[in-house]
């Protein structure tokens, strides 16, 4: 028996051990798809093999929230792929650190804060899209919905399914570019009647379209990147892109104010605007950052760039709360009451 | 699992006072360490989270604001009645369901028992989640059976209460299995020898005999449900309910003072039904007096072959329930490829933390299975055998009993607010395994504690008695006697513990950190970001690994039965 009890305390030394110490890991926010994590992370390790980096993933409101919960204490050291909206209210709450990448005069200047120097540069831009399973459409008798107004015809009641704004950047995106398009009165009408077809709202932005892609639900409002993943992977989907134009975010890289790695954290910035990662980008996003490298990504829709609103960033993220707050009471609230 | 251990402690004669001994301060010290880190790993934590949901966001005392605040948002407020309507229609239908098949099980001589008692113990080796996966894949949108539901959506109250069903049926069933297979015969044959008719025996013998066992399984299913959020997360769709909304206040809006404030709602009721099952356990204790004859089951065919259709459906459920998701699980792409392939499998490429998150989960339920039994048994051996000082044992006692008490997803809040608090010196656990494995041991203490204790009773008094005269030192009879007797036991503890590891969601999902993803977590994880095949792979990955442990746990346990038990059939 003293044999296992030698063994219980080695065990629980080795566990008091186990909590892992290096110095050149940078802990690095991320809502990137998760599928796509391991590849930036090797490609970026095969320039800097000597910086470790440890991801947080999570879905863009989650990882703002966290961020902004953190914001006394805080633990990540780099934020790489999230949404610029919300990392403009990081820059307004001053939890960034600003830094001029080199190679940032490459940039489209679209792609970048227009401080100086910049508190966040851009990567992509990811676009909403609405992922319609075509082989359920029919099943139902759905027509093929070409607007957004389309989407409130009580012939789609029950078979559509979209992203809660609260923890999903495409939702917040979509709910943005709704209330610049149609306008605060128009917009919130809009989002009414759409409430009355909703079946649920989900976590995350990829989940609608994932759920279009089983045919679960027949139609989901998601983003072009993720219908046009599903469709390779073999899902019958359409990705409509509707007529009256589709609001879209950046994916952005910012350094946090704080960070003990600074040096490191500036390495992975100088990184993620290089031609190299644009490239890694593009491989999902039709839209980079580093202009003229973007090849057309396979079975995303065509005429996306006449597609992207004339987004204004300002508007989302200065709103970006009172937005969300205004949401949560028309509708967490509503849902209920059904 | 629910032994009746009541307080009553073996005090030592009061009037002759003894000499302490160094192994009585060893001992008294024991206990103290271990009060010490009882309080630390469960009553700080319970405060902390109770003054958090009296905080503002800067952490400024508001007395209720908070409380006002919640029981004015009308959607927080219909989650209550939610809730209870779910956790009450779940314990009915599993109440009925399972008391028919305990009856089977103990009071017939149905063929195959063994069998449906093995089937019946299925849903215990997968996460709760898993029932709720299934369900999707039997009567979702693209279920196999939507038809059966005629029209109604299985997301909501319909998916939660079935899927509940199944992942708590074996909780309710061992409970009912103990109170229905001790009854004294002698009644059954007085009823005879009178010609009462059968209906009126089960009414007035058999049903009475077993009501605290229905009133403690109903309570436990009861809690069990209202705490989970696993699946009312999977297939709630638009249902809120408590558990929930937890989650969503927590993690998805990072307002952890609300959370604070809805898990505290979410302790009342849980707490409530800990007390009166308590109640109903201490009532239970005198049920049987030493003279009672054994009741042997006559055959009866008519009977016997009803209840053996009726288990046979249930059991033919279970089976189903865990197939399904099994077979989904090899679907390349459900429903449009039916081809079978390991794509699911690849958890590497998926959001959930990859099959580092498999190899954590078995590591951390190892790391339970050895330091929690250890612990756990070193607890009851001090709470049962130190001598005098009887209120320290009670104290150890109580403090043991309260995780019991406590929702897992409570457990999981308090103890972000207490170990992520900048003051705390044990901050650096937080984001650890070390704080998965404390939480997790915390959280299954009472039903552990109470077995070791139930063993240790079983062992005579005058072992210590014997070795105290002959001046053998307390820590050699531990050694040489206690130890070895109680091993099945601890066996059984470790095993325990093992098998809720790999399964338990509640607590653990607000203490991971990207190093320590648990699988059954990658589970909820990646139903989240749509991916429900590779969810269900995940979750029969923890099934499978459960089931194999088990096997191992039984060749072990008959190994050792064989070694240090020949004491108990001489």
């Amino acid at each position: 028996m003293t044999l296992l009890s030698r063994g219980v305390l080695g065990l629980a030394i080795g566990l008091l051990l186990a909590i892992p110490v290096s110095a050149e890991t940078l802990t690095v926010y991320t809502a990137v798809e998760a599928e796509d994590l391991k590849r930036y992370a090797s490609a970026f390790n095969e320039d800097h093999p000597n910086i470790k980096i440890r991801w947080v993933r999570d879905s863009t409101g989650i990882v703002t929230a966290k961020l902004l919960a953190e914001k006394n204490n805080p633990r990540a050291d780099v934020i790489w792929g999230l949404a610029a909206t919300s990392l403009m209210l990081l820059q307004s709450e001053g939890m960034l650190q600003s830094y001029a990448p080199k190679g940032l005069g490459k940039l489209d200047t679209k792609f970048r804060d227009s401080a100086n120097p910049p508190s966040w540069t851009g990567m992509d831009a990811w676009i909403a899209a609405v992922c319609v399973n075509t082989v359920e459409a029919k099943r139902y008798n759905l027509p093929t919905p070409t607007s957004w107004m389309d989407l409130t015809d009580p012939v789609y009641k029950g078979h559509l399914v979209m992203p809660n704004p609260n923890s999903s950047g495409t939702g917040f995106l979509d709910v943005s570019s709704w209330l610049q398009m149609y306008g605060e009165r128009g917009g919130w009408q809009f989002m009414d009647n759409l409430h009355e077809n909703i079946a649920w709202y989900t976590h995350s932005g990829s989940k609608p379209c994932k759920q279009a892609a089983r045919g679960e639900t027949p139609i989901g409002i998601s983003f072009a990147f993720r219908g046009a993943k599903s469709k390779a992977a073999g899902a019958p989907l359409d990705i409509i892109l509707p007529k009256e134009g589709v609001g879209w975010d950046m994916e952005a890289t910012a350094i946090m104010k704080g960070t003990k790695k600074l040096a490191a954290a500036q390495k992975l910035v100088d990184w993620s605007i290089t031609k190299k990662a644009n490239k890694l980008y593009n491989q999902g996003y039709a839209v980079v950052a580093y202009p003229g490298i973007a090849k057309p990504v396979k079975h995303f829709p065509t005429g996306i760039l006449d597609a992207m609103i004339d987004n204004d960033f300002e508007f989302a993220a200065v709103n970006r709360r009172s937005i969300l707050g205004q949401w949560q009471k028309r509708y967490d609230a509503k849902s209920e009451a059904k | 699992m629910n032994s009746a251990v009541s307080l009553s402690m073996s005090a030592a004669p009061p009037a002759q006072r003894i000499r302490l001994s160094l192994d009585d301060y060893a001992l008294r010290t024991g206990l103290i360490i271990l009060i010490i880190l009882l309080a630390i790993s469960v009553v700080f934590p319970l405060y902390s989270l109770l003054s958090k949901s009296l905080e503002d966001m800067d952490g400024k005392f508001v007395g209720l604001q908070n409380f006002r605040e919640y029981f004015e948002t009308p959607a927080l407020f219909t989650s209550i009645t939610n809730s209870l309507g779910v956790a009450s229609s779940v314990a009915l239908i599993v109440m009925v369901i399972a008391f028919v098949y305990a009856y089977a099980l103990t009071r017939t001589q149905m063929p195959l028992r063994w069998l449906f008692r093995g089937i019946a113990l299925i849903p215990i080796l997968a996460p709760s989640l898993l029932a709720a996966i299934s369900m999707i894949y039997w009567f979702g949108n693209q279920g196999v059976l939507k038809s059966w539901l005629a029209g109604a959506s299985v997301y909501g109250p319909i998916g939660i209460i079935i899927a509940s069903c199944f992942w708590v049926f074996p909780h309710a069933l061992m409970i009912l299995v103990t109170a229905l297979s001790t009854a004294d015969a002698r009644l059954y044959e007085a009823a005879e020898a009178l010609c009462t008719p059968k209906w009126r025996v089960f009414w007035t013998v058999t049903l009475p005999g077993a009501k605290y066992g229905i009133l403690s399984a109903g309570f436990i299913v009861f809690t069990l449900v209202i705490t989970d959020f696993g699946v009312p997360k999977v297939i709630g769709g638009r249902f809120n309910v408590l558990a929930t909304d937890v989650y969503k206040q927590v993690v998805g809006q990072q307002n952890f003072e609300m959370g604070a404030v809805v898990s505290l709602v979410l302790l009342l009721p849980a707490l409530l039904a800990f007390i009166a099952d308590r109640w109903v356990q201490r009532k239970q204790v005198a049920l049987l007096s030493a003279r009672a004859i054994p009741f042997q089951p006559k055959s009866e065919p008519l009977r016997d072959g009803l209840l053996f259709v009726f288990c046979a459906i249930v059991a033919v459920i279970l089976i189903a329930m865990l197939g399904m998701a099994a077979y989904a699980s090899f679907v390349t792409f459900w429903p449009y490829n039916l081809t079978l392939s390991l794509k699911n499998y690849n958890f590497d490429v998926m959001d959930g933390g990859g099959w580092e998150a498999y190899y954590n989960s078995i590591r951390m339920a190892i790391y339970c299975a050895i330091i929690g039994s250890g612990f756990i048994f070193f607890g009851s051996y001090l709470v049962e055998k130190a001598r005098g000082i009887t209120w320290l044992r009670t104290i150890l006692h109580l403090a043991a009993m309260l995780p019991l008490a406590v929702p897992g997803l409570v457990l999981g809040i308090a103890y972000i607010f207490f170990f992520n608090h900048p003051d705390n010196p044990l901050g650096f656990l937080y984001g650890s395994m070390g704080i998965l494995v404390i939480c997790t041991i915390v959280h299954f203490y009472t039903v552990s504690h109470l077995t070791c204790l139930t063993a240790l009773k079983q062992l005579d008094p005058e072992f210590e008695a014997v070795s105290l005269s002959l001046k053998t030192p307390v820590w050699r009879t531990f050694q040489k006697v206690t130890l070895p007797m109680c091993l099945p036991t601890l066996l059984d503890v470790a095993s325990y513990l093992f098998l809720n590891a790999m399964t338990t969601v509640s607590a653990v999902v607000f203490l991971y950190s990207p190093e320590t993803m648990l699988a059954s977590v990658a589970v909820l994880n990646m139903d989240d970001a749509g991916d429900i095949a590779p969810a269900a792979a995940m979750a029969l990955m923890i099934v499978y690994t459960s089931a194999i442990f088990r096997v191992f746990h039984a060749l072990l346990a008959r190994k050792l039965n064989r070694r240090t038990q020949v004491w108990r059939h001489k």
